[in-house]
């Protein structure tokens, strides 16, 4: 008596509720690990998939009472290597060696300190979404696989069953029937005419009568296609100011405020470009890696990096074709006259033809405290007034509704510099 | 005869086949008692979902079971660890899980091993019988299942986790290692559940009366009596039957996870016996599938392979029990078949025995530490190189001293300590409730005898006493004996 069960299409996720249990527990655990994770190297702006996790044991430790190490034991093992009664065999460095007599289950997780598993990239960006504090709304919408739209589209010979248009196919069938039955009429007529035999005019009789019914080239499918969206390509350019007043931590606010736009951008537009350019007195354009994670050190010259975009925009990105999108982050130093330079180029340059302009400043929040008791702070005067570009872009923000100015301190600064812009495009 | 397959791919129908034959061989050629078999296709993912569960269908929800799911699947997935081929449980009707990316060969292989195999050991092993109730598992843990999730709605999930987190970490000293349990249905399961909340709201505040103060000692003794009347080896029966502090669904909460600790307690002492008669089982089946005609050289290669691999054993590491346990049982049908003097001598009583009944004693009347002492022959001794090594501190920190090889001085010594090696207060040490106070403070006294002067691990020592006072309520001390000592020699409390 036996019955075989197929449980591959029930049943499954079982342990979906047990996984999610265990990754609130180790929540903390698991957001450090995090951010660690979004910092590193290999890890691109455009990267929002899940990926391996390391944390911890602590907080999941499955505590027993479980014999240790010590006391007299007589262990068995297999493999004699030549030893005979007597023999000393040293024991391995260290400590742990064969232990023999503990539960053979709980060996190799159980002993480390730490235990590896993998996230999803929904469970990612859970965590990764919760520093910024995104309105709920945008969260899901961000989360989104993105679906494209089917339209319909004409008619096609080839196609599935499903989308057989049977009146048009009929129309086809009945058109080539007149068709051919014409034609074998008019045959039958002349040889009547002509006096054939009734063997031949039988004979097409009866191929008149075969004329199929319903043929395949008759048949007409409907037709759908993907619709292309109005302007279906975006660039992104990417501009950081990489002296050395960027620290780890500005970095990784920095990594993080890119990351935002980019996923916001990807589901907005089929094509995203990212554009990277770094400056110190000069600017270049560089790839990812390049610019995150190479040093540099010198002077500030931030117009060159604004001019170098423009340059760019202009030769490459066509804004008939392309959504322009900018993203500049720097910690506020500029040499002193350049400010002006950097209010005309944007002004001029690089506003018109894009669709949104966000600047970050990290980590001198202080220096708007600062500037209030500028009495007192002596550095009036000083000829890197550190946070002139900040005042600076504040004015253009007055007057521009798509030039967004904040400073970054914590990841929930982050959000409010692209609110109107989500608010705006993201559908609710 | 022709051939049952002759390609990778499984099918419905072939299974059914091929368990048609596999069932014949068992049944009529070995005739062996199985429960009907319950076999199930489940994708890779299910098994990492069974592996979780203790291959249990049911469970209850407790994030450990996600932790554990979470790294079985990453090791998968990366490749550092395969899935066993073949997940069974003590059920009847047996359940045994095959996976879908099995080639039909191996299918097979899982069958002969699991739905003959493990069924017949599960059915027939004496400890089996004893502890455990294969009829009225699945709806047992139906019932914890749902009982736990009712908690969780009416008392919130983190109060529920937190008792699930102090109950697990006593599993190991949840179980009767000497009592015989009794079985019960579903039904009365659920009936008794509301009895026992009134039954134990009644006894627990006669247990725990607040007039102790104004007692007479005689009726102070009485009320000892009645909690413990003497030494309790089972910490989660004591702690469900006498916890001061506990609501009684905690209690019923406690005894579902002693229940569940209990019918795993069979299986924990028969790894050796249990997986060497399964493996011994489909190494026979799958050689006269191929002497019947009725697999290819083709499968029959794949088979060995994987044999193999299973019974593959690494010089000086930890005892293989696959390769341990199919030796015996492999051993067992060469004495009954081919005896050698050696054997007459060592045993008479096996040597000319038909090997079907001679292994039927085997696998339905020992454990795995009476097992090899039975059975264990000098023969499978050597082919191992079997040798015990001494491994104490005391004597020599620097060094193991070898005390006895695989020669004719040796085999009964080095026999009787791999017995040992089996002995299940080594795997799980013994703690008894040795007393408490019935006034005042109601500390808890516990006993741990160190089992050859092995002490407790103290890693997770503190946190697991931790555990017991969460369930105890009051403070808890627990002592320390070395073996045949009257008084300990330290001790540990918290709570104090």
């Amino acid at each position: 008596m036996t019955t075989v069960i197929d449980r591959r299409k029930t049943d499954r996720q079982k342990n979906l509720s047990n996984r999610q249990r265990f990754i609130q527990r180790a929540k903390d655990a698991i957001k450090k690990s995090i951010r660690g994770a979004v910092l590193n190297k290999d890890r691109s702006i455009k990267d929002s998939s899940g990926g391996n996790v390391k944390i911890p044991n602590k907080g999941t430790t499955e505590p027993t009472f479980r014999n240790g190490e010590g006391g007299r034991r007589v262990i068995v093992r297999p493999g004699n290597p030549g030893n005979v009664r007597g023999d000393k065999i040293p024991r391995p460095r260290g400590g742990q060696g064969n232990r023999g007599n503990g539960d053979p289950s709980k060996d190799s997780a159980e002993m480390l300190d730490e235990f590896e598993f993998t996230l999803t990239r929904e469970e990612f960006l859970d965590f990764f979404f919760e520093d910024l504090e995104l309105p709920n709304l945008v969260k899901t919408a961000l989360k989104e696989v993105v679906e494209h739209k089917w339209t319909r589209s004409g008619f096609t010979p080839v196609g599935v069953p499903a989308n057989l248009d049977v009146t048009r196919s009929f129309i086809n069938s009945m058109g080539r029937h007149f068709a051919l039955a014409g034609a074998y009429d008019k045959k039958i007529k002349a040889l009547r005419e002509s006096g054939g035999s009734e063997e031949e005019i039988a004979l097409l009789e009866k191929k008149k009568r075969t004329i199929p019914f319903m043929d395949d080239i008759d048949l007409k499918y409907r037709l759908f296609v993907k619709q292309p969206k109005p302007i279906t390509k975006a660039v992104m350019f990417c501009l950081m100011d990489v002296s050395g007043s960027m620290g780890e931590y500005e970095k990784d606010l920095a990594k993080r405020f890119f990351m935002l736009l980019y996923m916001f951008l990807e589901r907005k537009y089929e094509q995203v470009t990212v554009v990277f350019i770094r400056h110190t007195t000069e600017a270049k354009e560089v790839d990812e890696q390049e610019f995150f994670y190479s040093k540099e050190a010198g002077g500030t010259v931030v117009s060159t990096a604004l001019e170098l975009t423009a340059d760019i925009i202009k030769s490459r990105f066509n804004s008939s074709d392309y959504n322009i999108y900018v993203s500049q982050c720097s910690d506020g130093d500029n040499a002193y006259d350049d400010n002006s330079v950097c209010t005309a180029i944007i002004r001029e340059e690089i506003l018109p033809y894009v669709q949104y302009y966000a600047y970050v400043q990290v980590g001198h929040q202080r220096d708007e405290m600062a500037n209030m008791w500028g009495v007192f702070s002596g550095r009036l005067g000083n000829t890197t007034n550190s946070n002139s570009l900040y005042e600076v872009f504040k004015e253009i923000e007055k007057t521009t509704t798509h030039f967004k100015v904040k400073n970054l301190n914590t990841p929930a600064d982050i959000y409010p510099v692209f609110r109107e812009l989500f608010e705006k495009d993201i559908k609710v | 005869m022709s051939l049952l397959w002759n390609d990778n791919e499984w099918t419905f129908p072939l299974i059914d086949q091929a368990y048609k034959e596999i069932e014949k061989i068992g049944v009529e050629e070995m005739k062996l008692d199985i429960f009907p078999n319950q076999i199930e296709i489940i994708s890779s993912d299910q098994m990492l979902d069974a592996y979780a569960s203790h291959a249990m269908p049911i469970m209850y929800k407790h994030w450990s079971f996600g932790k554990s799911y979470s790294i079985n699947k990453k090791m998968y997935e990366s490749g550092e660890q395969g899935l066993a081929y073949e997940v069974v449980i003590n059920s009847n009707p047996c359940i045994a899980y095959l996976m879908e990316d099995n080639t039909m060969t191996m299918q097979a292989l899982v069958l002969a091993h699991a739905s003959i195999g493990h069924n017949n050991f599960f059915k027939t092993n004496y400890l089996f019988q004893q502890w455990t109730d294969p009829d009225g598992i699945i709806d047992y843990l139906i019932f914890a299942k749902n009982y736990v999730a009712k908690c969780e709605e009416r008392y919130g999930a983190e109060r529920v986790e937190e008792i699930l987190d102090s109950c697990h970490a006593l599993m190991d000293q949840g179980m009767d290692r000497f009592k015989r349990a009794r079985k019960r249905s579903r039904e009365e399961e659920r009936v008794r559940a509301a009895e026992r909340e009134a039954y134990h709201q009644s006894r627990v505040s006669e247990l725990w009366p607040d007039t102790w103060k104004s007692e007479t000692p005689a009726q102070k003794e009485e009320r000892k009596r009645r909690i413990l009347p003497e030494p309790e080896d089972n910490l989660l029966y004591f702690i469900e039957k006498n916890s001061p502090i506990l609501e009684p669904w905690e209690r019923e909460i406690v005894r579902i996870v002693r229940k569940v600790a209990q019918y795993f307690w069979p299986q924990m002492q028969t790894q050796v016996g249990n997986e060497g008669w399964a493996t011994h089982t489909h190494y026979y089946i799958m050689n006269r599938l191929y002497e019947k005609g009725l697999i290819s050289d083709g499968a029959l290669l794949e088979f060995l392979k994987s044999h193999t691999g299973v019974i593959a054993q690494y010089r000086m590491q930890r005892l293989n029990p696959y390769c341990l346990g199919f030796n015996i049982f492999r051993d067992i049908k060469r004495m009954c078949e081919n005896p050698t003097e050696e054997d007459r001598e060592w045993f008479p009583d096996v040597v000319g025995q038909n090997w079907l009944d001679v292994a039927k004693d085997a696998r339905e009347n020992y454990k795995d530490e009476s097992l090899i002492l039975q059975y264990l022959s000098p023969r499978v001794i050597r082919n191992l190189k079997l040798f015990s090594i001494l491994d104490d501190y005391g004597t020599d920190s620097m060094n193991y001293i070898v005390q006895n090889i695989h020669d004719r001085e040796g085999y009964k010594e080095v026999r009787r300590a791999l017995s040992r090696n089996y002995d299940i207060n080594m795997r799980m040490p013994q703690i008894q409730v040795r007393d408490v106070n019935v006034d005042g403070d109601r500390k808890l006294i516990l006993k741990h005898t160190r089992h050859n002067y092995v002490p407790l691990d103290q890693t997770d020592l503190k946190e697991t006493m931790l555990h017991v006072k969460r369930l105890w309520g009051f403070a808890v001390r627990m002592d320390f004996y070395n073996p045949g000592a009257v008084s300990p020699t330290d001790w540990v409390a918290v709570g104090e």
